[in-house]
């Protein structure tokens, strides 16, 4: 039975928020930033306080620490070193395997991410603007009472227009593929597999392989928490839609090669369900929308080609083992959405996502290292993923058709990261646990 | 993360390999630390370690666990990308040693947790058990394991390929295709 008023409510449910805000902080003081987080910790929901209110709350409040932050808050040297090695580093360290270099490197984020002080991340997500505000406000006015407590950098959300749906400043709907986790409640949509045993995304529960072991100590700390690695992935619009002018004479090809980017059309119809046109309905329907596999539809990728987005973060039943690579992902676009037709505004707009799993080297670093930048997936030879992929404009992207496949060469970033890093997301009583630690 | 582009199967190639398996500045660098390098013969390992005496016929009944495992499952080692796996066993003063070398296609760190899963799940565990000093936790330490192997591998200083960097998946391709030529042939008596 999964501990609902123990885990925080990020890891299990999504709020109706339209907005919302990244506050990064760092503790000068152990002492200051206990304090905070005593004063916060009330104010982050579990799952089951999230369920209970969701109708009457406005604002949904997430905490998770770095490593160092875990050790700036005076967690003892013992208990430090029970965490995973990868999660020590921190994602700056492991930024070459990740495939974080070039464009992407760490001495070109934002926001002091790739700072040692980058100690805490405070998530909120809101209802709406005032609601977003009016939490911006108060946090202030706790950090100036909190010695030593001091605010990094902060991203402010924004969902893109249309609003009835989720999707990225490409167009792309989103929030398509999300494993379900035994015992929680949810059900998995067909297509989406079996409910994964809870361990594959939170501390102290059995996973695909049974009981774990190893986990972070004392257990108090770790059980109902898990890892986040964050990713604040700019996108470049304009390069995107001339990338696809340039590639499609007609709209009806450009949506094609936005499809075969991704594996769906931008609509969320996938293209093993529908090849040959673009099927809204079927997008937005989530009976139906995620129920393919490729093996015995499209083992060859005439319909997803091999290397695109979708079939390297999900290769479904083509690769070994999935079910211990899954993840959950968190997130939102942030900055203003670039109207159709508009000419690059030189304003950064991208997605903030959060993913979140059990294991960071198995699940997330796995995908990155390799789905997502291996060159040769699939015998591609020389490509990586087209939209995460470090690009550095000497790749390709080959679309399997008859008799002979299209190659584009030279396929340009689509997008930047702009900074990331590795948090612990404690339960609810490690909350408590942390904040009332009493160092020596 | 190789570059397949810059290999050619053609020209048969070698490759002296430094000291330690890999160039220590610019060894790509792999979840588990430093990847052992691409090589015309592709990727590969030769883990040594001396085996818990006594323990000599365990091996031999692994070899036909084997043999009977892959072939019910002709796939069950699929996710490792192999061309060649070749366990041995030989003596040294009196003592026996294990070798156990194996040509793949992958890094061994990619899939390092999918060997751990496929030896844990298919019942193939038992032969590291019987080496000194392999960690008994094994099944839930992926971490143990993969350093248990580090730690035993001993990297060529050489090594050789007649049709250099050809994958075993490149390699069924053609052959595929023959076959698929004669089939076309044989329509067009």
């Amino acid at each position: 039975m999964l501990e609902f008023d123990d885990i925080q409510h990020i890891l299990l449910t999504r709020p109706p928020a339209l907005t919302g805000r990244y506050e990064f902080l760092s503790f000068h003081n152990a002492a200051g930033g206990r304090e905070w987080l005593a004063s916060i910790q009330n104010k982050v929901q579990s799952a089951t306080a999230m369920r209970a209110s969701i109708e009457t709350e406005n604002r949904w409040v997430t905490v998770a620490f770095t490593w160092n932050g875990l050790r700036a808050l005076g967690l003892d040297e013992v208990s430090l070193a029970t965490f995973p090695e990868e999660f020590k580093q921190g994602m700056v360290a492991r930024a070459e395997m990740l495939g974080d270099t070039g464009e992407n490197h760490p001495d070109r984020w934002v926001g002091g991410l790739a700072s040692q002080d980058l100690h805490a991340i405070v998530i909120l997500f809101a209802r709406d603007a005032a609601n977003c505000a009016g939490w911006q406000a108060e946090h202030e006015k706790l950090l100036a009472e909190c010695e030593g407590v001091e605010l990094l950098s902060s991203l402010d959300l924004e969902a893109t227009p249309p609003f009835d749906y989720a999707h990225d400043h490409f167009g792309y709907r989103d929030r398509l593929s999300q494993p379900a986790i035994e015992g929680s409640g949810d059900e998995p949509t067909p297509g989406s597999g079996a409910p994964l045993k809870p361990g594959e995304f939170i501390l102290g529960y059995p996973d695909e392989e049974g009981p774990t072991a190893n986990l972070p100590q004392p257990e108090t700390l770790s059980r109902n928490g898990s890892f986040m690695a964050y990713r604040r992935l700019q996108e470049h619009v304009s390069r995107f839609r001339d990338f696809l002018r340039a590639n499609g004479q007609t709209p009806e090809e450009q949506e094609l090669i936005a499809a075969k980017l991704m594996g769906r059309w931008r609509s969320g119809a996938p293209l093993v369900l529908s090849p040959e046109k673009d099927d809204p309905e079927l997008g937005a329907d989530p009976q139906r929308n995620n129920d393919f596999n490729y093996k015995q539809m499209d083992p060859l990728g005439y319909a997803v080609p091999l290397g695109s987005h979708m079939r390297r973060m999900n290769p479904r039943d083509t690769a070994a083992n999935m079910n211990r690579r899954r993840m959950i992902r968190r997130g939102a676009t942030y900055g203003p959405h670039l109207p159709e037709n508009a000419a690059d505004d030189g304003v950064e707009r991208g997605i903030a996502a959060f993913v979140i799993c059990a294991s960071l080297i198995r699940q997330f670093e796995f995908a990155q290292n390799v789905w997502a930048n291996d060159r040769n997936f699939h015998e591609l030879g020389n490509e990586r993923d087209p939209i995460i992929g470090n690009q550095d404009g000497t790749l390709e992207f080959k679309i399997p058709k008859r008799p002979i496949r299209k190659t584009i060469k030279g396929l340009p970033a689509f997008t930047t990261l702009r900074g990331g890093a590795y948090f612990f997301l404690p339960g609810i009583k490690a909350l408590r646990y942390l904040a009332g630690l009493n160092p020596g | 993360m190789s570059d397949a582009t810059k290999q050619d199967w053609t020209r048969p190639a070698a490759k002296a390999i430094p000291k330690g398996g890999f160039d220590k500045g610019t060894a790509e660098q792999g979840r588990y630390g430093p990847i052992f390098p691409k090589t015309p013969a592709c990727y590969g390992f030769s883990i040594l370690a001396k085996i818990i005496p006594g323990r000599e016929e365990v091996f031999y009944e692994y070899a036909r666990n084997i043999e009977k495992a892959v072939a019910d499952q002709p796939d069950v080692l699929a996710v490792l990308k192999l061309h060649y796996l070749r366990w041995v066993l030989f003596p040294i003063k009196g003592e026996t040693y294990f070798m156990y070398q194996g040509i793949f296609d992958t890094d061994f760190d990619k899939y390092t947790e999918d060997a751990v899963g496929i030896f844990a799940s298919s019942g193939l565990n038992t032969v590291f058990e019987n080496l000194e000093g392999f960690p008994q936790d094994w099944k839930t330490n992926a971490a143990a394991f993969i350093k248990f192997v580090r730690e035993h591998q001993c990297p060529s200083f050489l090594e050789y390929g007649e049709y250099p960097y050809v994958s075993a998946d490149e390699i069924k391709k053609a052959l595929r295709l023959k076959a698929a030529f004669s089939h076309m042939l044989d329509q067009m008596q």
